[in-house]
């Protein structure tokens, strides 16, 4: 079975009106489906490890968006089930992130790690 | 030894996220990996010779072969006599080629 | 036997060049005799909804007729004709639940519906896959 990294940096887009970050949906879709998947953030989507995010209580006319996508949570999720999650560390500092913020389940990498770890996957899919 | 192809479709003067491709690009052949940038949309942007930082002096460098969409080239009105002379101009169907070198290729797309 | 290049796509109809190159990607694929697996995630189901209709061009002045505005529905059946005249396959899925949330339903003939599972059988069964993401 090829081993697939899913590379995701775009972050926040449409996570209220779909009620979740559709690559990582996704790639939880892939992995319940039998695959071998795991992801890396990087960009702004490293601020998807960041622990506590309050999606909440956005109504538009009449409409209250009940269960919006919590992308902190989901990859909580997706870890618990066997997807490796890492964290390129240079980004969470470029942007300010406090290691203290992050939730302590996903692995920091470095940039410079970053050709070992494709290595290790037979398909890299930098969404 | 792996094969890379890198797909860039934006240029760097207006995302600040391209360096990363680049670096990316530049890292991975300097582990020993083949690796294939193919400017593509405004990607090919960054392919004049006097465009300004000198954009793919790193990639180049590095030994990466970059490559520029023709009909992108063209598109924007870039000249054979503009180009970075190291930038090969090609068309899709040599993406395509490279895609599906023998061997298995990780391709990546930005 | 004939290579298989299996292809993600995002992007909406007329928003980025995205389309486009992905398009030219897959015409370029299967001119060379190679079977091309396309997955519309999200905003690319849309490329081949029946009920789009070319316009005129008021700024221009052209009629409908004269302004031959290219529909992204047409581009799409055009690829299923040329993987027909080349002998190869094209198989596209339109992935169901996109489809559903921007009721996309009524496509052109060719796509099929489906999901990540049929992606992922495809990448698995390919020489080569590559993803074009949305931003």
């Amino acid at each position: 079975m090829k081993k697939i990294l899913c590379v995701v940096e775009t972050a926040y887009r449409g996570t209220q009106e779909e009620q979740d970050d559709a690559v990582l949906w996704f790639t939880h879709a892939l992995k319940n489906g039998g695959g071998d998947v795991a992801i890396l953030l990087r960009g702004n989507a490293v601020n998807y490890a960041v622990a506590a995010q309050d999606p909440a209580g956005l109504v538009i006319g009449k409409f209250s968006i009940e269960h919006p996508a919590n992308p902190n949570k989901d990859l909580l999720k997706m870890k618990q089930a066997g997807i490796p999650v890492h964290v390129v560390r240079e980004d969470t500092e470029e942007r300010g992130i406090s290691l203290n913020s992050l939730s302590k389940e996903f692995q920091l990498v470095s940039s410079r790690e970053l050709p070992g770890l494709f290595a290790q996957y037979d398909q890299v899919w930098h969404w | 030894m792996g094969r890379y192809v890198l797909i860039e479709s934006r240029d760097p003067y207006e995302s600040r996220d391209v360096p990363y491709f680049y670096n990316l690009a530049a890292d991975l052949a300097a582990n020993g990996e083949q690796v294939t940038l193919f400017l593509v949309q405004n990607g090919a942007l960054a392919s004049r010779k006097d465009a300004q930082g000198d954009p793919l002096g790193g990639v180049l460098k590095n030994k990466v072969e970059v490559l520029a969409d023709s009909f992108a080239l063209r598109e924007r009105g870039i000249q054979d006599s503009e180009r970075h002379p190291s930038v090969k101009p090609a068309e899709i169907g040599s993406l395509v080629d490279h895609i599906l070198a023998e061997g298995g290729t990780k391709v990546l797309w930005h | 036997m004939a290579k298989t290049l299996t292809i993600c796509i995002m992007e909406p109809p007329y928003e980025s060049a995205n389309s486009t190159t992905s398009m030219r990607i897959i015409d370029a694929a299967l001119r060379k005799g190679i079977n091309v697996n396309v997955f519309a995630y999200e905003g690319a189901v849309s490329l081949t909804v029946k009920d789009q209709k070319p316009h005129p061009n008021p700024v221009h002045g052209t009629s409908v007729e004269e302004e031959k505005h290219p529909t992204t529905k047409e581009l799409v059946a055009g690829l299923f004709e040329l993987a027909k005249d080349k002998g190869v396959k094209l198989d596209w899925i339109n992935c169901g639940l996109c489809v559903d949330e921007r009721g996309a339903g009524n496509w052109i003939e060719g796509p099929r519906r489906g999901g990540p599972a049929d992606f992922h059988k495809w990448v698995q069964e390919s020489d080569a896959a590559l993803v074009i993401p949305t931003k």
